[in-house]
């Protein structure tokens, strides 16, 4: 799946959680990420990075990503990522 | 000394911030929920986050997930998802008899090769939940090498009893029972319910006292601050432990003096009382800290 079927939603706007929000994206417009975060400061390049490695990962090149952070760590973020992706592709 | 399981605590499943916190409230093992605790659009969300948890996070004790029952949509999903993390315990709900627990062992069996874990390191555990589920309770408990333990869980078991549940338990003295005899005849452990007032802790001493004289060797909790209120309940008292020793003490005197007979202070002593004093003993010395596998 290098493209999303449809728009998904995984996580949470509770405190550590993330709630991911996928949308389809024209191919070739490459993976975009919206990031709103308490610790945009000092770790938004990281949490914005993660996203984006989590979704090649998985195959993914053409995605838009609004994400709003409430303190989640790696792991959390990982699995909110993965289950939008399994979401959007059902 | 078998690794100690005094206190069961659950986590829900797809809860960050009380996942990531579940290590720090010293219960001898933490149950990651995928079922009830979970909401049913939220399975996948739950699954997702515990394989997560458990692969990421260092949590110092045994790590347990409770799965939703196989004969669900989500059974099989979660064994798939999860056992790539290799938690340490696997927890069925709502056992109904041995056939599951074979089915299940085949499966960890399997994840277990594929993923190059040791051949069966990853154990079983099942709750009785209904009355089929405890006239199987023997089989079920011994379906299994991975099974350690059999557990109650009593608000479903109550339902299918169609009474309520009582202060002094009463309702659930046959079951308890018949469970603990279930597992000791397995030669595993015995889990008791959980105490959902978290406010009642009279209720809850009360309810430990009853269980640790019926010989069940822990409870399953819903709250952190539930966990040392078990432990203290389940360890030795001084006075158990100053009579544990001078049991073994007078035994060792007269296996040195090959003497048949043993008394301490008028009262004879026997095998079974010198198992219970070294049980006494090593429970006591698990719990310090010192060994507990």
């Amino acid at each position: 799946m290098s493209k999303l079927l449809k728009a998904a939603q995984a996580g949470t706007v509770e405190s550590s959680d993330i709630l991911i929000s996928l949308m389809p994206a024209e191919a070739a417009t490459g993976i975009q990420v919206e990031l709103v975060s308490p610790t945009l400061q000092q770790y938004g390049k990281h949490i914005k990075n993660l996203i984006i490695e989590t979704l090649v990962f998985h195959g993914i090149e053409d995605v838009q990503v609004y994400a709003n952070d409430k303190g989640a760590l790696d792991c959390t973020i990982k699995a909110r990522v993965k289950t939008a992706l399994e979401r959007a592709g059902e | 000394m078998e690794k100690l399981r005094r206190s069961m605590m659950f986590v829900p499943g797809n809860n960050p911030g009380m996942l990531l916190n579940a290590g720090i409230y010293g219960a001898d093992t933490i149950i990651l929920d995928c079922e009830d605790a979970v909401a049913i659009t939220e399975k996948d969300s739950a699954r997702n986050l515990v394989f997560q948890a458990i692969s990421e996070l260092n949590y110092g004790t045994e790590v347990a997930v409770r799965i939703n029952h196989i004969s669900t949509p989500f059974g099989w999903d979660d064994l798939k998802r999860v056992l790539p993390a290799k938690p340490d315990l696997i927890r069925l709900p709502m056992a109904q008899g041995p056939e599951e627990i074979r089915q299940i062992d085949e499966f960890i069996s399997e994840a277990e090769e594929k993923n190059k874990f040791p051949a069966g390191s990853i154990k079983m555990m099942a709750a009785v939940e209904t009355p089929k589920g405890l006239r199987f309770a023997y089989e079920i408990a011994a379906a299994s090498p991975r099974m350690v333990a059999l557990a109650i869980g009593a608000e479903d078991f109550i339902a299918n009893l169609k009474t309520t549940r009582s202060k002094l338990g009463r309702e659930l003295l046959a079951a308890r029972g018949q469970l603990v005899l279930a597992a000791r005849e397995a030669g595993i452990q015995c889990i008791d319910t959980v105490f959902s007032d978290i406010n009642d802790e009279e209720g809850f001493k009360r309810e430990l006292e009853l269980i640790k004289e019926m010989g069940f060797d822990g409870k399953s909790v819903v709250n952190p601050r539930q966990v040392s209120v078990v432990h203290d309940f389940f360890a030795p008292t001084a006075k158990e432990m100053d009579h544990a020793e001078r049991v073994l003490a007078a035994y060792q005197e007269a296996l040195e003096k090959k003497s048949g007979v043993i008394s301490l202070n008028g009262k004879m002593i026997d095998l079974p009382i010198v198992a219970r004093a070294e049980r006494t003993l090593a429970y006591a010395k698990a719990a310090a800290g010192k060994g507990g596998k």
